[in-house]
């Protein structure tokens, strides 16, 4: 195959993760790299480097859209990114260690994880618990819109949220991913977010943390132009869209066979890493 | 439902005011990623034009070239009309967005006087700057 053919290929596949992962809130960043590696056996590296820049190019691009809504909590957002940077170049430390086939299996565990949470609907936390008193001291407690006006929330389990946030950044740069659905975890389970502030702060995150491992990896030469431009501006061109059409549309069954799709990836990641096929 | 704990009105004050300066920063990064595309875009049209014809061949991993990994390479290739360069200067500023985010964010905490997050705040910028230039983990 031809640089040519192959870069429209990558264009085309990446321009339907993106718009998929915007309209089922999954992200695309999930499927880039599976589709890289099995569909055109792109070296895992190669796959990890386009991603990364993929998932800085969509986080910042949702960026204007979600702050407008005036859920993101800037000071959670950045207490936790100091986890996730750490993270994140951590992650990048041991990435040169770890076996590919080994990164597989992971990958496979994390694609199984998110399809088992896109089952599960959020659910709203009482507002009015105590709240930590590390994010008294933090000053993490804050309001966000709803149809009554402003409403405040507190905030529980800084400490433990921390920890996930790191673990976070690790799995975002080992499998270039933006680790959504862990950021979420840590801030809607633990930290008892709103649903709403969770979303937005994590995407506020993902590109902070996207950004620490992609410049590390820039010097490895894992990002290589012939691949990451027609994936950087295919995700960001589906992702733009899906953000546009996104407003009214019914996503119930889009995200059935998004999940499905997960599914099968993740299968086909832990087949590849158990044989050492990839 | 129980009714919302009454906050003191500095505090709702200090959120909108957060949130004006984090929509003027939402709105630099959107920019920020659409030159970032624009660039890339050109790089890519280019890069296509000059090694589209030739045979892929990422299956092994050969890190990229040499002058394409660090900011001080891409742009010197750039002068030299390199189309990959240019698609590498594209990506450095994309990843540049997120910092540029982080940076201006301290300059809200400076200008608010708020000592605990402009430390944390330099804190996360000092992380991405160490990776971004450096490259070690």
């Amino acid at each position: 195959m031809s640089i040519l053919l192959l870069a429209v290929f990558l264009a085309v596949g990446s321009f339907g993760a993106g718009l998929l992962g915007a309209l089922t809130g999954l992200g695309g960043g999930l499927v880039v790299v599976p589709m890289m590696t099995l569909l055109f056996h792109i070296d895992l590296r190669y796959a990890i480097g386009a991603s990364l820049v993929s998932v800085i190019a969509t986080s910042s691009g949702a960026a204007a859209a979600y702050v407008r809504e005036g859920y993101t909590n800037v000071r959670v957002g950045i207490f936790l990114e100091v986890a996730t940077t750490v993270g994140a170049l951590t992650g990048a430390a041991l990435a040169g260690f770890i076996p590919t086939s080994a990164l597989a299996v992971l990958f496979g565990l994390v694609l199984l994880y998110t399809a088992y949470r896109s089952f599960r609907s959020p659910e709203d936390h009482p507002t009015d618990l105590p709240p930590d008193p590390l994010a008294v001291r933090l000053r993490l407690n804050s309001t966000y819109p709803t149809s009554t006006g402003l409403r405040a929330y507190s905030v529980q389990g800084v400490k433990s949220g921390f920890g996930l946030m790191f673990a976070a950044g690790i799995l975002s740069a080992l499998l270039g991913i933006g680790s959504g659905i862990v950021k979420v975890l840590a801030m809607d389970r633990r930290m008892k977010l709103p649903f709403k502030v969770s979303t937005t702060t994590s995407n506020f995150m993902i590109g902070v943390t996207a950004a620490a491992s992609a410049g590390v990896y820039l010097h490895r030469g894992y990002i290589e132009p012939a691949l990451a431009f027609p994936v950087m501006l295919g995700v960001l061109g589906g992702a733009l869209l899906g953000a546009r059409i996104l407003a009214g549309a019914r996503t119930l069954w889009l995200r059935r066979i998004f999940t499905v799709v997960v599914v099968i990836l993740a299968f086909e990641m832990l087949y590849k890493g158990l044989t050492g096929g990839l | 439902m129980t009714e919302p704990r009454q906050e003191p009105s500095h505090m709702v004050l200090r959120d909108a005011r957060d949130q004006r300066v984090e929509q003027i920063i939402g709105k630099l990064l959107r920019l920020g990623v659409l030159l970032a595309a624009l660039v890339v875009l050109i790089g890519g049209a280019l890069l296509l034009a000059h090694y589209g014809h030739l045979p892929a061949n990422f299956h092994e991993f050969a890190a990229a070239d040499g002058a394409l990994r660090s900011i001080g390479g891409i742009l010197s290739a750039v002068m030299r009309g390199d189309s990959r360069a240019i698609v590498q200067l594209g990506l450095v500023l994309l990843i540049l967005t997120p910092v540029a985010r982080v940076a201006l964010t301290l300059g809200a905490f400076i200008i608010q006087r708020d000592r605990l997050y402009i430390l944390t705040t330099s804190i996360v910028l000092a992380l991405l700057l160490y990776g971004l230039i450096w490259g070690r983990a």
